[in-house]
């Protein structure tokens, strides 16, 4: 017999995950509302939630103070560029890990998921070094690489479980009905991988654009993208809430809209291969 | 033309040697069932016809020609998938066409052929659908499909009506044997099946371990059995085999006797036992008889009802002129 859910235990359910998830989503609401606030209202005690006057003000002041334009336009081009980067090394690397293993093969993806368990300060200093010797400190091009090789792993994990789902006797079907290995590439695996490399790019898009410790580290003013930009507003001399709350806003308000518009796609894809 | 000849392959994985050296020649049109129980090594054998792995060592000839280091698409084969193993991207007139159009065909004749494959199996009003909506047995007949549009040297099938259930299976034998009535074409097949090995093989090649036991025709393997092996093999239900004093008392290490071959009577016999099991199909009655003396179980088949039931006594006379004989190493004496 099925499991049986009662009416009750349903609206207990929906009641906690309503709870849960507006719990993670409060520090961003509360974000957006401490925006609309003044600096006095923002620091107010106790709290003020929605009965305050609501001003358009920081936003005004951050968008003359700043070039928001530039930092948006750096973000989308460190996060766009790294992940096409990533995707044109990690497609040829996933295939050949998921349609001809070696021995070896699990060994390796253990040990490309293990660099992601290492802390990036150990390796700052190096990178650092490497960046100022080879001219690219504060370069777009710098970010991109190194966009791109951190987030490398997951690309290249999350290709290869899609991969993996792909039956390997369509393939082969392919080869016998006379298919080249290009022809089997552009007519057979790609189109039966494409929301599988599709919700990887978003993944990887909106991981780029939330990165914050090579953007920061790494970036002055030519090459610094939206983070940096939030990170200018929270300045040691004052205490300017209101104003670093706008910024946030408007920093992850595209990233906020396209996860939204392409929700059903990032759980498809990050829950794929997870069910059959 | 479509004659295949292995001479001397054998096939490893890392230090396991799945087929040993092995020669055999398939003639052109014939249609050769690879038969043997899981991981005999049929389908191995198949996918290195087909190109689909690499052989350790030997050659692989078709039509006379070295197709050992051609790549599949070379080799003029088609094959038929277990899995059908269709483009779930494509609807079922692109799927069959696709080989059509990695050959460069022109469309016309794309069109003629793919709409005349349609006809012949009854795919027409489906055609513009994909794999997904289709049942398991219009799937299986699009992927025959794929296979014939390309009028290929010979068809390859690995194990195509596995997926289907019983009635749809017996259906979709018969439209494979009438498809090779049709087309003349070289079929091999492989299946774990021997009913489907008996009925449609022209020749059974039967496998265990990589070895070939036995190749002839079904009524030779099932009359003259080379070995042990392929007597418990061939034949539904199986050969019964009869070790100890009852074989020693006909020279033999072995005996065996064809369920069929065995006469049944309620009162006087040469064998006594007792009925476990009667499984009443109607048009034969097949009942198994334990405490025999000669093996745990002894089974037998009567043609038309016999009332037996759990319990009874039971006497068995074997049909002496039906009686195969082995000998201790398991071959087949006289």
């Amino acid at each position: 017999m099925a499991r049986a859910v009662t009416p009750r235990r349903k609206v207990i359910n929906t009641s906690l995950a309503w709870l849960i998830g507006l719990l993670i989503f409060f520090p961003i609401l509360w974000t957006i509302l401490t925006s609309f606030k003044t600096e006095a209202q923002a620091i107010a005690s106790p709290p003020l939630f929605l009965n305050f006057d609501w001003t358009l003000e920081n936003y005004g002041v951050v968008m003359e103070r700043s070039n928001y334009a530039r930092f948006l336009w750096n973000s989308i081009l460190i996060a766009g560029g790294s992940t096409i980067l990533g995707l044109i090394i990690a497609v040829p690397a996933a295939w050949s890990m998921a349609f001809v293993p070696s021995k070896r093969t699990k060994d390796i993806l253990l040990w490309m998921l293990s660099t992601k368990m290492l802390p990036a300060v150990g390796v700052l200093y190096p990178i650092y070094l490497l960046f100022i010797k080879m001219g690219l400190l504060d370069s777009r091009a710098g970010l991109v690489i190194v966009m791109m090789l951190i987030n490398l792993p997951i690309i290249v994990w999350m290709l290869y479980t899609y991969f993996r789902e792909i039956p390997v006797e369509i393939l082969e079907a392919a080869r016998m009905d006379g298919a080249s290995l290009k022809e089997e590439v552009l007519y057979i695996l790609t189109p039966m991988a494409i929301p599988g490399i599709a919700s990887t790019m978003l993944l990887n898009f909106i991981l780029a654009w939330n990165e914050a410790f090579w953007t920061l580290n790494l970036t002055a003013v030519n090459a610094a993208p939206l983070t940096a930009f939030i990170a200018s507003y929270s300045s040691p001399e004052g205490l300017f809430f209101a104003k670093l709350s706008a910024a946030s806003t408007m920093a992850i308000a595209p990233i906020l809209i396209m996860g939204w518009f392409s929700q059903k796609q990032l759980v498809r894809g990050l829950t794929f291969g997870a069910v059959k | 033309m479509g004659q295949i000849q292995l001479k001397q392959v054998t096939k490893s994985f890392g230090d396991v040697q799945v087929i040993p050296p092995l020669d055999l020649t398939i003639e052109d049109g014939e249609f050769t069932v690879f038969v043997g129980p899981s991981g005999c090594g049929k389908s191995t054998l198949l996918r290195l016809i087909a190109g689909l792995e690499d052989i350790s060592s030997g050659h692989i000839e078709i039509d006379g020609k070295d197709a050992t280091n051609l790549v599949p698409a070379k080799r003029g084969l088609a094959m038929v998938f277990q899995s059908y193993a269709l483009y779930p991207h494509m609807s079922v007139r692109k799927n069959i066409a696709f080989p059509l159009r990695m050959a460069k065909m022109d469309q016309a004749e794309i069109d003629r052929r793919v709409d005349g494959a349609a006809k012949v199996l009854n795919l027409a009003d489906y055609i513009d659908r994909r794999p997904g909506q289709l049942s398991g047995g219009q799937r299986q007949r699009v992927a025959i499909g794929r296979a014939i549009v390309r009028e290929p040297a010979a068809f390859l099938f690995d194990e195509p009506l596995s997926n289907l259930d019983a009635a749809l299976r017996v259906g979709m034998r018969l439209e494979i044997s009438e498809l090779h009535e049709r087309l003349k074409t070289t079929m091999i097949y492989v299946t774990h099946d021997q009913v489907e090995a008996m009925t449609m093989a022209d020749k059974i090649v039967v496998l265990r371990a990589g070895f070939i036991e036995q190749v002839g025709s079904p009524l030779e393997l099932y009359h003259n059995p080379r070995n042990e092996f392929v007597a418990g093999f061939i034949g539904s239900p199986k050969m019964n085999l009869i070790k100890g004093a009852e074989a020693d008392k006909h020279g033999a290490a072995t005996i065996g006797i064809r369920p069929e071959h065995t006469d049944v009577s309620m009162s006087e016999g040469m064998w006594q036992g007792t009925v476990g099991v009667a499984e009443h199909l109607g048009s034969d009655t097949f009942i198994h008889v334990h405490e025999t003396g000669l093996a745990d179980m002894v089974t037998v088949r009567i043609t038309g009802d016999i009332q037996a039931k759990h319990g009874d006594k039971i006497f068995l006379t074997p049909q002496l002129d039906k009686l195969h004989k082995f000998d201790a190493q398991g071959l087949r004496i006289g």
